[in-house]
């Protein structure tokens, strides 16, 4: 059972703000789905290897050969601020 | 105070030596203005989808093989979730439930002691972008600039067994650890350079203690020397914690090189819950025995069979030959100056002793070094036929790392050729024995020792330059 606190803590790990009256609500939700996908638990996958991917391929590689990629203005465009050529964050630290 | 046994095992990184990144082909190159080596892949573009460079699998067998693990044919990879503004993806791309290796060793020797320390496992991931912060510490800044040009340049991460027990066996592990990554060339292992990282998990029990202590993790050490340091500090923090009746608390600490202090880290991102899951965006990595058996039989000559070799072919000592394989770069120089010369234990002794000494002084690397192969071994050639003796070698070398001139160019200039005409050696002979009528007479009387005084005077008539097997053999039948 996901309880309040455990949106919370998920809302937390991603960086979302749930308001307090909806929490109520999004716990329902969390439940109606893990209840969903609990008739998966049932299947008897005795003798079934785990998925890895859905496609039935292996072995996709690139060869070792530097490219260019986009130029440092085009890097950039997408920064919310910008320093010293590099994109400017908030501090990371408590 | 109670007595306590430390317990270490280290988290290395190693970036490995690709041209292009793991799973893009923007370059890896070092020191390149900040953001130009990126592209929609590593900046984390919707949309953008990740392929894998086959050489990052290649690389990670070949470390796994010199590292003694077994090879797993079945390879996913697996995002490793988390908000931190390195990676501009929000999750980096790592090996959580099959790694590539499990099961190696690495054998060290610690006060002639032999021990094995185990690895857990080796998994292929992508680095993290680089922070630089506003202010002169993480802690102190408002702000950090982001350079994601490291962001997805390929890493192999190798956790060891909490085997090791001292500050010692840990710098061992991590020296041999570093060249055997050099001798097989995946790694070019510049610790200043970040190329090679290493986190240390540390923590005490008492002394017949069954279970592990709690745990600290410390990062940012960038050096041998801050390792050591830094395991020397945490294991006497820990002690006092626990001395005055409080707990170790398990947690990231960052290591202050300045300072000389592990320092509690706070990240935001404080739950370590990574909710790793299946990369979707990758498809798996089979790795079938034609390929192991191909990397298996393409593996350079590794330290351990280097030493081996170097006291076989050359009498060298165990130990000398240890230590000049621990450098690929000595054990390459090495190889190239017994080429040419006529003792190998005088190329091993100049490299160890003179050598290695300038080196550290001038804080340089074997590869930097100014002398070449041929001419040390030229040098060790002029003291053995006795052109030279090891006093005049000495004042030789001094010259020779002004420039890069020949020992024999050198010994002409500076007229330091030893003397060997009989003639000239004579003519000091009857000096010394002429102005020294007493210890003519003690020599006569039984006593040894006098001689030694006699050669040393002829020595300094001769400048130090006549051969001294020379003067002995005179000096001997004179006073007969």
């Amino acid at each position: 059972m996901v309880t309040k606190e455990d949106v919370k803590y998920i809302a937390a790990l991603s960086r979302l703000t749930v308001p307090e009256n909806e929490l109520e609500k999004f716990t329902e939700q969390f439940n109606q789905i893990l209840d969903y996908a609990d008739k998966l638990q049932k299947l008897d996958t005795k003798g079934i290897e785990p998925t890895a991917n859905v496609l039935p391929v292996s072995n996709v590689f690139r060869e070792d050969v530097a490219l260019p990629g986009v130029s440092h203005e085009d890097a950039l465009k997408n920064a919310p601020a910008e320093h010293n050529g590099g994109f400017k964050v908030p501090r990371v630290l408590e | 105070m109670a007595k306590y046994i430390t317990v270490i095992g280290l988290e290395v990184h190693a970036e490995l030596k690709t041209k292009s990144k793991a799973f893009c082909s923007c370059s890896t190159e070092f020191g390149a203005t900040p953001n130009t080596h990126v592209c929609p892949v590593c900046l984390g573009m919707p949309g953008a989808l990740p392929v894998l460079n086959k050489q990052v699998v290649e690389f990670a067998i070949r470390a796994g093989l010199a590292l003694n693990c077994e090879i797993q044919k079945f390879n996913k990879f697996d995002r490793k979730n988390y908000f931190y503004p390195d990676l501009a993806k929000n999750y980096q791309i790592s090996q959580w439930e099959e790694p590539i290796c499990l099961k190696g060793h690495i054998d060290i020797n610690v006060n002639g002691e032999e021990k094995r320390i185990g690895i857990t496992r080796i998994h292929m991931e992508e680095d993290a972008g680089k922070l630089v912060h506003s202010g002169a510490t993480i802690s102190t800044s408002d702000s950090s600039a982001v350079d994601y040009n490291r962001a997805g340049v390929p890493l192999i991460e190798i956790v060891s067994e909490p085997d090791m027990r001292s500050a010692e066996e840990a710098r061992a592990y991590m020296e041999n650890l570093k060249a055997i990554l050099e001798y097989t060339d995946v790694c070019d292992c510049k610790m200043q350079e970040g190329s090679l990282r290493c986190d240390a998990n540390i923590s005490i029990m008492p002394e017949g203690a069954k279970e592990f202590g709690t745990r600290a993790e410390i990062k940012n050490l960038n050096s041998f020397k801050a390792l050591v340091r830094a395991i020397e500090y945490e294991v006497e923090r820990q002690k006092e914690v626990i001395e005055d009746g409080g707990h170790v608390v398990q947690e990231t600490r960052t290591w202050d090189d300045a300072k000389g202090v592990t320092l509690s880290m706070r990240s935001k991102e404080e739950a370590h819950d990574y909710r790793y899951f299946p990369e979707p965006d990758l498809v798996p990595v089979e790795i079938d025995d034609a390929w192991i058996n191909r990397v298996k039989s393409e593996l350079p000559e590794l330290p351990v069979q280097r030493q081996a070799r170097l006291m076989e072919q050359f009498g060298l000592p165990s130990y000398d030959a240890g230590l000049l394989v621990s450098s690929k770069a000595m054990a390459e120089y090495f190889d190239k100056a017994v080429k040419t010369a006529k003792d190998a234990k005088a190329v091993s002794n100049w490299l160890l002793g003179d050598v290695s000494a300038w080196l550290n002084n001038e804080n340089k690397e074997i590869g930097d070094f100014v002398v070449i192969p041929e001419h040390l071994a030229e040098l060790t050639n002029l003291v053995k036929d006795g052109v030279l003796s090891s006093k005049l070698a000495k004042k030789v070398f001094a010259e020779m790392l002004k420039g890069n001139k020949a020992p024999k160019d050198l010994v002409k200039e500076l007229g330091l050729e030893q003397v060997s005409d009989t003639g000239a050696i004579e003519k000091f002979v009857d000096e010394a024995l002429a102005e020294n009528p007493q210890s003519v007479a003690d020599y006569k009387a039984g006593k040894d020792k006098a001689i030694g005084f006699l050669v040393g005077q002829i020595m300094k008539k001769s400048k130090g330059k006549a051969n001294p097997g020379m003067v002995q053999q005179l000096l001997k039948q004179k006073l007969q």
